[in-house]
């Protein structure tokens, strides 16, 4: 399968690239995300920051902003994902076409951040969406949502097309939808999504001696 | 402006139905405020609207705060109106008025009739702290969304128990993590489980 | 091959009682997700057509429970909360909170502070103000070109903000009686520089802008509103004051040191979405003149009040109401403390963009759907702040 190192740099001097067809592939993939014009607080303007004249995201293929998501490759989770807006996002993410990728950028998307104690707060978009990479920081610098962005173009270049180390989304039959949480009463119904993410095992089996210091 | 004293006794003359009291703010801060009973605010209200001496055609902020029962008196929900005058370049009247917390009986008359400035705010003292106010155009839930039966601001509001993802919780987030079945982080987990060993 | 119109299959219009066409109401939901509503913002509109017959703005997709977070913590806590409010003017938000937190408890601002505290605040005018005229051209489809010069000249004032604060966005630099740290003479400089350069960004903008026909046909006569509603309805900010509402905090409470500075207050006569636009362009204009006053005028000594305490900081019972004229419109805290003093017991923001919609309905009815757009794009909100 894989050509010799040393005969593949001679013949790029003499302009001919010999590449496995995956490589291409995952090239012209990582090199044109489109990403989801899509904001929701603060991290939004740096999102926004990022794409404007100084920090140029075009420069990584990923500039073109598309409002809606049927045409979209990347959400960027950009800020607080509240209760009254979380089934909003997820169905969002629904709509986007295969393969798609999210980003969760900023405290708040990754765990409600500075605002986690609140009634109204979603303590991270990963509990009802698949995150890909996560950015911390409140809010992050451009740079960092530029790093974000190539740490998923890493990602995408690693994906193999060989039967058996393919991604979930290879499969025609793989389930590409997540379940929208319905507005509740007091919460959101159900208040995560347990196939996408699992809690840390809980606390119903000890008691309050247990966790008393000595 | 006049002395707080003054503008009351000026209210009382045109409205003497109405009981006016003065409630004082910080030192500091010199603001004194008119309590206004329930039945009266609207007509209090439109006087200092109307009254060539305050002309107060900008109502700047509506809230509600929520007073929880002390052992010497009883709680309640007062709403704030912060009037200033546009043209008069002065102000503020600031009028308050009281109901009882109980969700019931806890209503006072809108004055978004007087002000439009009132409609939003109006709506989110009813979201947030459960006040109805008689006469409002559309009073509807503004920032919860429809389903949501609580009002989220009172000082008595137990949110939803949520402890999953606490890195390091202590004291009484602990204590009712625990009690309420909370999730526990696996280090502390393994923390626990080598103490146990002990 | 096309089929010939005799062959079609026959249709009859079916008359109503007036022998009018009978044609429904449409009811579209711009939002919660759409790039033009600044965030996440939704408007039920009812249309007939294309123009609009009623619409329902619907919020609370950002409520992020600042006040309530707030009650939970001691004074100053809040003050990095207060950024996030409305998430381009950090540094005005900080001071509103200051001011109020200022009055409640009686403390007096050394004249270096409020000096410093000025130069911020009017800095951060012209941030907003250029970003907003540019996100409202992108609106009128104007793609991009505005915003990013607006957005190059916000990364000079940013680089500004990150070496006096170190933070880009988020700077938590005022605190309870002056600023976090002084200002030393060569941020004073960049400042200066910014003051000097930005006139000519400005006038390459308006050459751009102010006499482009495309802009002045969509704006002009689009949203009107009537003086008397303005300050019925509780406007502030441009927007008052392009309906012609002679109402400026920074002269009528002569906060901080603006009683010493010399700048005036533009008035629109019209109300319309263009007034909202040129006001904001004759008010950064005298932003520029206030900065550079400001910055002649600053003198030296703490950027602190020194008697201040912030640790274990306590107020007396009571509540007070403070306000400043922020960039968006007035912006104001009403504070309530109780018997321990340690945190507040109410906290309650005034948010200028949040009353300011109150009248959107009636400025888009009976215009375009696509005038809704521009319409609210002119009214400048920022869902931090509607919402909070």
């Amino acid at each position: 399968m894989a050509i010799d190192e040393g005969l593949k740099s001679e013949l790029q001097k003499q302009g001919i690239f010999v590449l496995p067809f995956e490589q291409l592939y995952n090239w012209g993939r990582k090199s044109s995300i489109w990403p989801l014009q899509f904001g929701l607080a603060c991290c939004a303007i740096e999102m926004i920051a990022s794409a404007a004249s100084r920090y140029d995201l075009a420069r990584f293929g990923a500039e073109v902003f598309r409002a809606t998501p049927r045409q979209a490759d990347l959400m960027i989770v950009a800020g607080t994902v509240t209760k009254k807006m979380a089934p909003q996002v997820v169905r969002l993410y629904n709509q986007m076409p295969e393969p798609k990728y999210c980003i969760a950028m900023g405290a708040c998307a990754i765990s409600g951040g500075p605002f986690k104690d609140g009634y109204n707060v979603l303590k991270g978009i990963d509990r009802y969406i698949p995150v890909d990479v996560h950015i911390p920081g409140c809010p992050p610098r451009p740079e960092a949502l530029i790093h974000a962005i190539m740490t998923l173009q890493r990602k995408i270049a690693n994906q193999h097309l060989e039967k058996g180390q393919r991604p979930r989304w290879y499969d025609k039959n793989a389930a590409s939808e997540y379940a929208i949480p319905a507005f509740g009463e007091h919460d959101l119904q159900p208040t995560a999504n347990r196939e996408v993410w699992q809690p840390p095992r809980d606390y119903r089996d000890v008691t309050l001696e247990d966790v008393k210091k000595p | 402006m006049e002395a707080i004293e003054k503008i009351k006794e000026i209210a009382a003359q045109a409205v003497p139905a109405a009981k006016i009291e003065i409630i004082n703010s910080t030192p500091a801060a010199q603001q004194p405020a008119l309590l206004v009973d329930r039945e009266h605010i609207y007509a209090v209200g439109k006087f200092f609207k109307e009254d060539p001496r305050f002309q107060m055609d900008f109502c700047s902020c509506v809230t509600a705060v929520d007073y929880l029962p002390k052992a010497d008196k009883s709680g309640c929900i007062e709403v704030v109106y912060h009037l200033y005058s546009v043209a008069q370049k002065q102000g503020p009247i600031v009028l308050k008025v009281r109901a009882p917390r109980e969700l019931d009986q806890c209503r006072v008359p809108s004055l978004t009739p007087l002000w439009r400035a009132c409609e939003f705010q109006e709506r989110e003292a009813y979201d947030l702290y459960g006040v109805k106010f008689d006469g409002h155009p559309d009073l509807r839930r503004i920032l919860m969304w429809d389903e949501f039966v609580d009002h989220p601001m009172r000082k008595d509001y137990v949110p939803p128990p949520d402890y999953e993802w606490e890195p390091t919780p202590h004291d009484d987030t602990l204590q009712r993590a625990v009690e309420e079945g909370g999730i526990m982080p696996p280090t502390a987990r393994e923390e626990l489980e080598k103490a146990k060993k002990k | 091959m096309i089929q010939p119109l005799t062959d079609a299959k026959p249709y009859t219009l079916t008359p109503g009682s007036n022998g009018v066409i009978e044609t429904q109401t449409l009811e579209v939901s711009i939002g919660p997700q759409h790039p033009s509503t600044h965030g996440v913002f939704r408007m039920d509109c009812v249309l007939d057509g294309e123009s609009v017959v009623a619409l329902k703005p619907v919020m609370g997709y950002l409520h992020r429970n600042h006040e309530q977070l707030a009650e939970r913590m001691a004074w100053l806590g809040s003050m990095p909360y207060t950024d996030r409010l409305d998430y381009f003017n950090s540094m005005t938000n900080n001071w509103a909170y200051a001011l109020a937190v200022e009055k409640l408890a009686g403390i007096k601002v050394p004249d270096r502070a409020e000096y410093i505290r000025v130069i911020m605040a009017e800095l951060t005018r012209l941030l907003n103000h250029s970003c907003v005229i540019g996100f409202m051209l992108q609106d009128l489809g104007a793609w991009g070109t505005p915003l990013l010069y607006a957005f190059r000249e916000r990364e000079r004032i940013l680089d500004l903000y990150e070496a006096v604060s170190g933070s880009r966005m988020m700077c938590n630099y005022m605190r309870f009686g002056g600023v976090r740290v002084n200002l030393t003479d060569e941020n004073l400089a960049t400042a200066k520089d910014i003051a000097t350069r930005f006139p000519r960004f400005l006038d390459e903008f308006e050459k751009l802008l102010t006499n482009n026909e495309v802009l002045l046909a969509r704006t002009q006569r689009v949203g009107v509103l009537p003086k008397e509603l303005a300050i019925n309805a509780g406007i502030s900010g441009p927007m008052a004051r392009a309906s012609g509402v002679d109402y400026d905090l920074r002269k009528v409470d002569k906060y901080g040191v603006y009683g010493r500075l010399e700048f005036r207050v533009p008035l629109g006569d019209i109300g319309d979405v263009y007034d909202r636009y040129y006001i904001r362009v004759l008010e950064m204009r005298e932003s520029i003149k206030i900065l550079q006053q400001a910055l002649r005028d600053i003198p030296q000594g703490p950027h602190i009040a020194p008697e201040v305490k912030l640790r274990n900081f306590k107020i007396p019972p009571g509540d007070g109401y403070g306000r400043i004229e922020g960039p968006k419109g007035e912006l104001g805290f009403y504070l309530v403390s109780d018997e321990g003093g340690k945190q507040p017991y109410r906290y309650h923001v005034r948010p200028p963009s949040f009353i300011n919609l109150t009248i959107l309905e009636d400025m888009c009815v009976g215009h375009k759907v696509a005038d809704v757009v521009v319409i609210l794009g002119s009214v400048d909100i920022v869902l931090g702040e509607v919402d909070r």
